[in-house]
């Protein structure tokens, strides 16, 4: 692990941006993108299919293909350059202090290999002086901490005979074998049970305690986000649209698209008059996003900002009413007024009786 | 049918990876927005049941490769009983592999049922030959998970949302394209693109295009499995308005299969919680959200992530269940939950428990029924089963006769508090 100098974040992105060249022309998947995250620290990546979030993350683990995609800016992981870097120097850094766990633990596992081999192979790589036995010893170890029962036994079993939490849980080991300083969990526990995904986030919660290791955690559930995350990052049309601390992002969104987020999913407590607000439209293509914000066609709320700045002109990633923090993407001049008045007694009707929080 | 033969028309170009139209042609005002909405749906108390599910089993052989021997069975629907009524909806929630798609795909008779009977306006569809099923397979139908697996990509979405229109010969072959014109644009999608492949389509359009087969001919009931999970969330909820426009407007019951308990909340005022191939807890939705008794459906409800949770900071305590759930081939003896259950006792392993109704409209099969941290210590259905405490035999209980399952809600109840019986 490399150490951390002054006060830079472990992981610091500084305008990325990553184009893919396709037949119908090149997309931009990610436009001038920045975020950081401590040590010890959760980054929670919300959007929708095709807003970047996973592409700006693999990013960082270099694992788009370096013939065709075309990756700008910075990407500092631990004091170290990873856009331009070698083919060796990335593979040193992967899987050894940056780990990724995926969605798709059925997929991302070779159906061929003993759950046991795949875990070892990942120490080996990266433990040259390590023994077969040693590597088997820390596998069956791994497996332990992440609470599959008889690690010893299950070793030897190959994937599909492990069940769909149990699978996630062999992925998360793998992913922590070499004590990674940044993990990247790219929808986790989509594919889980609600009882499983608990077990999943408890997990990655105390194993991220017991290593003070970086996380980001990318995800569509703003529920899980909450649960989990110290800082949020919105991504939409490949930009972030709203960057802050968690609560206050959650609890005082500035910009619309969050508005729109946050309204469209049913709260299990809130108030039987509370409604599910949808966003209209679709998500925009990358490959001809539209003009000015690109987040207007949809938008409800853009005839509340003068003449058409808003289809003309991309608001700049700013810091918004409530503090240095707390950056969005966003024309409107007063959201948080705007949100209070109109969109939280629609959501959360019980909130505005009961007087603002 | 004349759409099949014909060509896209020029303005069906390939597809940019965009939407090729937009449902919202100009931006609408927020409040217009909301006027389109629908707040949670409401319960009619008084309404009749259209669907009336009675001790319901599906098992499954197990057969050996060579011999075709029977060797087990999968018990993967073990005596549900319920109602759905007319105009209303009945969610139906648990773990995947408890049993809730196949109770979804009994009712629209995908399998024939191993046992029970589901009384549909008074016939009984478990029983049914495929002949007499035909004419009643038009006033149930069915939207699927997955957009993208269940349209045919070869056939147009004119074919695909007039084929249950040809097959039941409701309207004459040449009025077919302007009732599928109007099915459209019931969905909210142009009725200009019936020539056009599902392909074209993202997929919250093409959830559109299932629904608007389904509503084709007019269903009484309609199952929708997963209708949403498999949808972008800003997506999701233009489904359920779309699906809370149509039961409004066409007085349809539906049965809301998922396992997303938020949205089961918003779209269903009654709701069953599956495990195992049981029902474990049915209730209305405040009965079962509010002041669930059954230790999995309280498990279910604290597994799920608040977002309110973001205002106070870090997690909640919640309930943690451990393991899997056991095999349906092999479920263990008295109640199934009883292996991952925190406060199971004997009793448990000796007998399952009755499906018993505490409220009026709330009924819990467990031991122990109680608030969150206030289960009872000793089984509340030992006298019914005419068992001691612990499960075992006691000569000198009667115990009771009328412990089986009823579709519906009795008039009378077990009063928890009042260890009475209660009236409505």
């Amino acid at each position: 692990m490399t150490s951390v100098e002054g006060n830079e974040p472990y992981l610091k992105v500084t305008d990325l941006t990553v184009r893919f060249p396709t037949a119908d022309g090149l997309v931009q998947a990610v436009t001038d993108l920045s975020y950081g995250v401590d040590l010890g620290k959760t980054l929670g990546i919300v959007g929708e299919s095709g807003s970047g979030k996973s592409v700006s993350s693999m990013a960082v683990l270099g694992l788009h293909d370096r013939r065709s995609a075309q990756i700008d800016g910075s990407i500092v992981v631990g004091g170290t350059e990873v856009v331009g870097l070698s083919e060796d120097k990335m593979r040193s850094l992967r899987g050894n202090s940056v780990a990724m766990i995926f969605q798709d633990a059925l997929a991302a596992l070779h159906p061929f290999y003993k759950i046991g081999k795949q875990l070892s192979e990942a120490y080996l790589v990266h433990h040259k002086g390590a023994t077969k036995r040693e590597a088997r010893a820390r596998a069956i170890e791994m497996l332990d901490r992440v609470g599959i029962p008889q690690p010893d036994r299950r070793v030897d079993n190959y994937p599909h005979q492990f069940s769909g939490g149990m699978r996630q849980r062999a992925m998360i080991a793998m992913g922590l074998i070499n004590n990674p300083s940044l993990l990247i969990a790219d929808e986790p526990t989509t594919a889980l049970d609600v009882t499983v995904q608990a077990q999943i986030l408890d997990l990655l919660q105390d194993l991220q305690r017991e290593f003070n290791s970086a996380v980001i955690i990318i995800t569509h559930d703003l529920g899980v986000v909450a649960e989990m995350a110290d800082d949020v990052l919105v991504m939409y049309g490949g930009r972030a649209v709203e960057y802050g601390p968690c609560k206050d992002i959650l609890t005082h969104p500035e910009m619309p698209y969050t508005w729109g987020l946050l309204s469209s999913v049913p709260d299990v407590s809130a108030d039987t008059n509370a409604r599910m607000i949808p966003i209209p439209g679709n998500p925009p293509s990358l490959l001809a996003p539209p003009t000015g914000c690109a987040f207007h066609p949809r938008c409800v709320h853009a005839s509340k900002v003068q003449g058409d700045l808003c289809r003309t002109t991309l608001p700049e990633l700013l810091p918004g009413v409530r503090g240095e923090n707390h950056l969005k993407r966003c024309h409107l001049a007063n959201p948080d007024a705007i949100y209070e008045a109109e969109v939280l007694p629609e959501i959360a009707p019980e909130i505005m009786e009961g007087g603002l929080r | 049918m004349t759409t099949d033969a014909e060509l896209p028309g020029p303005e069906a170009e390939a597809p940019t990876g965009a939407a090729p139209f937009q449902q919202y042609d100009e931006p609408v005002a927020f409040q217009d927005l909301v006027g389109q909405t629908h707040a949670a749906a409401e319960l009619n108390p008084d309404a009749e049941a259209v669907l009336s599910v009675d001790n319901l089993r599906m098992y499954f052989p197990i057969k050996t490769a060579l011999m075709r021997r029977t060797v087990g069975h999968v018990q993967a629907v073990d005596g549900v009983s319920f109602e759905v009524p007319k105009g209303g909806s009945l969610g139906l929630v648990g773990e995947s592999g408890c049993g809730k798609s196949t109770t979804g795909q009994l009712i629209t008779r995908l399998y024939k049922p191993t046992g029970g009977s589901m009384l549909f306006e008074g016939a009984d569809l478990a029983t049914m030959s495929e002949g007499t099923l035909k004419p009643l397979r038009r006033e149930i139908q069915m939207i699927f998970q997955d957009p993208y697996s269940s349209l045919n990509p070869r056939h147009t979405v004119g074919a695909i949302v007039g084929a249950p229109l040809r097959i039941h010969n409701v309207v004459p072959k040449n009025k077919v394209l302007s009732r599928v014109q109007e099915l459209l644009e019931v969905v909210g999608l142009n009725p200009e693109h019936y020539n056009r492949y599902p392909n074209e389509f993202s997929g919250g359009q093409r959830q559109r295009i299932g629904i608007a087969r389904a509503l084709a001919l007019q269903p009484k009931l309609m199952v929708a499995d997963e209708p949403v999970s498999a949808l972008d969330v800003s997506i999701q909820a233009q489904v359920i308005n779309l699906l809370q426009d149509l039961q409004k407007e066409f007085g349809i019951a539906f049965l809301f299969i998922a396992h997303d308990l938020a949205v089961v909340r918003h779209f269903c005022p009654e709701v069953a919680v599956m495990y195992l191939g049981k029902i474990v807890e049915i209730g209305d939705r405040a009965s079962i959200y509010s002041n669930a008794h059954h230790p999995y459906t309280q498990a279910l409800l604290s597994a799920v992530p608040d977002i309110k949770q973001a205002a106070t900071g870090g997690r909640r305590e919640r309930i943690r269940l451990t393991g899997d759930v056991p095999s349906p081939i092999d479920p263990p003896s008295g109640c199934r939950f009883r292996t991952r259950c925190p406060i199971a006792q004997e009793i448990c392993t000796r007998h399952e428990p009755p499906l018993l109704q505490i409220g009026k409209r709330h009924k819990v099969a467990c031991h122990f029924p109680g608030r969150l941290g206030a289960h009872p210590r000793e089984p509340i259905t030992a006298r019914l089963l005419g068992v001691d405490t612990t499960g075992a035999p006691d000569p000198g209980a009667s115990p009771a006769t009328d412990l089986r399952q009823q579709p519906g809600y009795a008039d009378t109840w077990f009063d928890l508090d009042a260890k009475s019986i209660g009236r409505a």
